[in-house]
């Protein structure tokens, strides 16, 4: 299998460099990146999905905007996911299926703290398939 | 990673750095970094220069985008970095001041000696665990209702006191008295307060801690005295966290909002994350009022937790608090954006100062500074690692002109988690804690490695820079016997 995501060093953070054949499996690969951060994507089960509609400025906000969502529905919701369908997406506008559960902490290992996705050095490449670059503040 | 950096940098003196403005089109005001020539090494091979570069580039800023020694490669701005806006026509960034919006330290002090905690420093650990939410996750003991948290938000530490959380005294001893003031709940959003509400009073993960200490070194005896710190031997407590995720989602919203502000009033920038609007307009204006209060809810957090900490010792050692004289040294802000008044070039101007991974440090005299600490000048707290020390000093008079009245605020990191994660493990590193006598407890001792002594600077050669070049000056040192790791 291609590579999905890979964990990009940065001294007081962490960032996400995600692959896809388009931007919207690019997209999946990112939130895939972010709760591998948060736990192991192995321990997750598809238990319940998540419908998830966004809009902002550019390409770029859009994939932090999506990003922070799903970090929000973590810290508000208790929930981590593993599976994502980006079903629409355009420059502006995301519309997005997530599978996952609700956080137990007897299966579930939390790992990481992240407090938002930053527009620090982000990064939307469509050149060769997509390649897209996200750092978070730890 | 990106490549090492290649401007040039000027020497001012040992511990000066000067970046000149010729070094990037568009900066407007030099940067100046306060390091070691040995510390600059390690800089250098960061992109923190250019950050300090790129913060040059905010409109209004006055006389240098400034880093402290324990400065590191941060987003948009670097993590130990101050700016200066004039209110007239600067911006406000919350990018400036970071996702965890007042995040700072708070120190108590004890009438206890390392004698009298060291046997029992299990049982306080264990119990200092139990009574104070901590790690990814936990939700607080304290159950508000929207309208409640509203409250938190204006009155910030005066909120948890009139609950009985504290004691009356702490509030004159924190930075703002624990409000600042101008805090608008109406400009914070639903999601902010949705993600606020259940963490009200947790300590949080990451580099958050407390930490039971024992001081080591005093550099400046009468200065101790006055903040109740009498000899070495002397038990304190510090407590370092901050406003949760109703901060970061504060910021998070402020920097998409303030991204769209950046188009309308026509800036150009160099990072996205630099998002700002200038000071006096609706949008800078808003983000004040959210910032501040996400900077009274973090306050709140503090009080609620020192609470608690104080009632884990009144149970450990069976004393009262009056007995135990667990009094608040003082507690400051580490990520946070002040209306203040400085002087420049001669001149009196209203400037928005941004310290983000930096300390106020207000010299003796100051207004701001409480009547307690006026003859000594500002406690600064700068904790370091869990492993080293951390340090009490003083602001002073070098810093109001230099450096906007700021020092640094804690060691710095050097090693990313990933690194450090890869060359420790928890298990060894909680080991290697315990042979030199600090007992740590954590809910993730895989995290443990990620806030390694390897993972930081050195914390006594930061503290040291900032006491040479006169910035802060060093009072107290304590090495830590008890860490409670979130």
């Amino acid at each position: 299998m291609e590579k999905e995501f890979e964990i990009l060093d940065h001294t007081a953070d962490v960032g996400i460099i995600a692959y896809g054949a388009s931007v919207n499996q690019a997209f999946a690969n990112a939130a895939k990146g972010l709760f591998s951060l948060i736990t192991e994507l192995d321990s997750i089960e598809e238990l319940f999905q998540r419908d998830i509609e966004l809009v902002a400025p550019d390409r770029e906000s859009l994939l932090v905007e999506w990003l922070n969502e799903l970090i929000y529905l973590f810290d508000v919701e208790n929930v981590v996911f593993k599976r994502f369908d980006i079903t629409e997406l355009n420059d502006t506008r995301l519309k997005a299926r997530s599978y996952g559960e609700k956080v137990d902490s007897s299966k579930h290992k939390l790992k990481m703290g992240v407090k938002a996705a930053t527009y620090h050095m982000l990064k939307v490449d469509k050149t060769n398939g997509c390649k897209v670059q996200v750092l978070f503040d730890i | 990673m990106p490549a090492p950096w290649q401007g040039v940098v000027n020497k001012i003196d040992d511990y000066r750095w000067q970046i000149p403005p010729s070094y990037k089109t568009g900066m407007s005001v030099p940067g100046l970094i306060f390091a070691s020539e040995s510390m600059l090494s390690h800089i250098w091979q960061e992109q923190v220069f250019q950050q300090v570069a790129n913060v040059a580039f905010l409109p209004g800023i006055v006389s240098y985008s400034l880093a402290m020694p324990d400065i590191h490669w941060g987003y948009g701005f670097p993590i130990g970095g101050v700016a200066a806006t004039r209110i007239e026509d600067g911006v406000i960034s919350p990018g400036g001041v970071g996702f965890d919006i007042n995040c700072g330290v708070r120190l108590l002090r004890t009438n206890l000696t390392e004698e009298e905690v060291r046997p029992k420093i299990e049982p306080l650990v264990a119990e200092l665990f139990i009574n104070v939410p901590s790690g990814l996750g936990s939700e607080g003991k304290i159950r508000v209702s929207e309208k409640e948290l509203d409250e938190v938000l204006v009155k910030g530490s005066r909120w948890a006191l009139e609950r009985g959380y504290g004691e009356a005294d702490d509030i004159a001893v924190t930075e703002e008295s624990g409000c600042l003031n101008g805090a608008n709940p109406n400009k914070v959003s639903i999601k902010a307060k949705k993600r606020g509400i259940p963490q009200l009073g947790t300590l949080g993960s990451g580099n958050h801690f407390l930490e039971v200490e024992v001081v080591d070194e005093i550099y400046d005896r009468d200065a101790a005295t006055a903040m109740g710190i009498n000899d070495t031997g002397q038990v304190l407590l510090l407590i370092h966290t901050g406003s949760r995720g109703f901060g970061h989602e504060v910021c998070s919203d402020y920097v998409r909002l303030l991204g769209e502000a950046v188009k309308r009033y026509g800036i150009s920038l160099p990072d996205r994350q630099l998002a700002c609007a200038p000071v006096n307009s609706p949008e800078g204006q808003s983000y004040l009022q959210a910032m501040a209060c996400a900077a009274n809810y973090a306050w709140t957090n503090r009080q609620c937790i020192a609470h608690w900490a104080r009632e884990s010792f009144v149970k450990v050692f069976g004393k009262s608090q009056r007995e135990l004289g667990m009094k608040q040294v003082y507690d400051v802000c580490h990520n946070i954006a002040k209306v203040e008044e400085h002087t420049v070039d001669g001149k009196k101007h209203t400037l928005c100062v941004h310290r983000k991974g930096a300390t106020r440090a207000f010299p003796a005299g100051h207004p701001d500074v409480p009547e307690v600490y006026r003859g000594i000048g500002q406690p600064v707290l700068i904790p370091g690692d869990m492993g080293r020390c951390s340090y009490v000093a003083l602001g002073t008079e070098t810093a109001m002109k230099e450096t906007f009245g700021s020092t640094c605020h804690g060691a710095g990191r050097i090693q990313s988690r990933s690194a450090a994660k890869r060359s420790l493990r928890g298990a060894d590193v909680a080991r290697t804690l315990a042979a030199k006598g600090i007992t740590v407890k954590t809910g993730s001792i895989s995290s443990l490695a990620e806030e390694a002594s390897e993972a930081y600077k050195n914390v006594d050669e930061v503290v040291e820079v900032t006491h040479k070049a006169g910035i802060s000056r060093k009072v107290v040192r304590a090495i830590p016997m008890g860490v409670i790791k979130g």
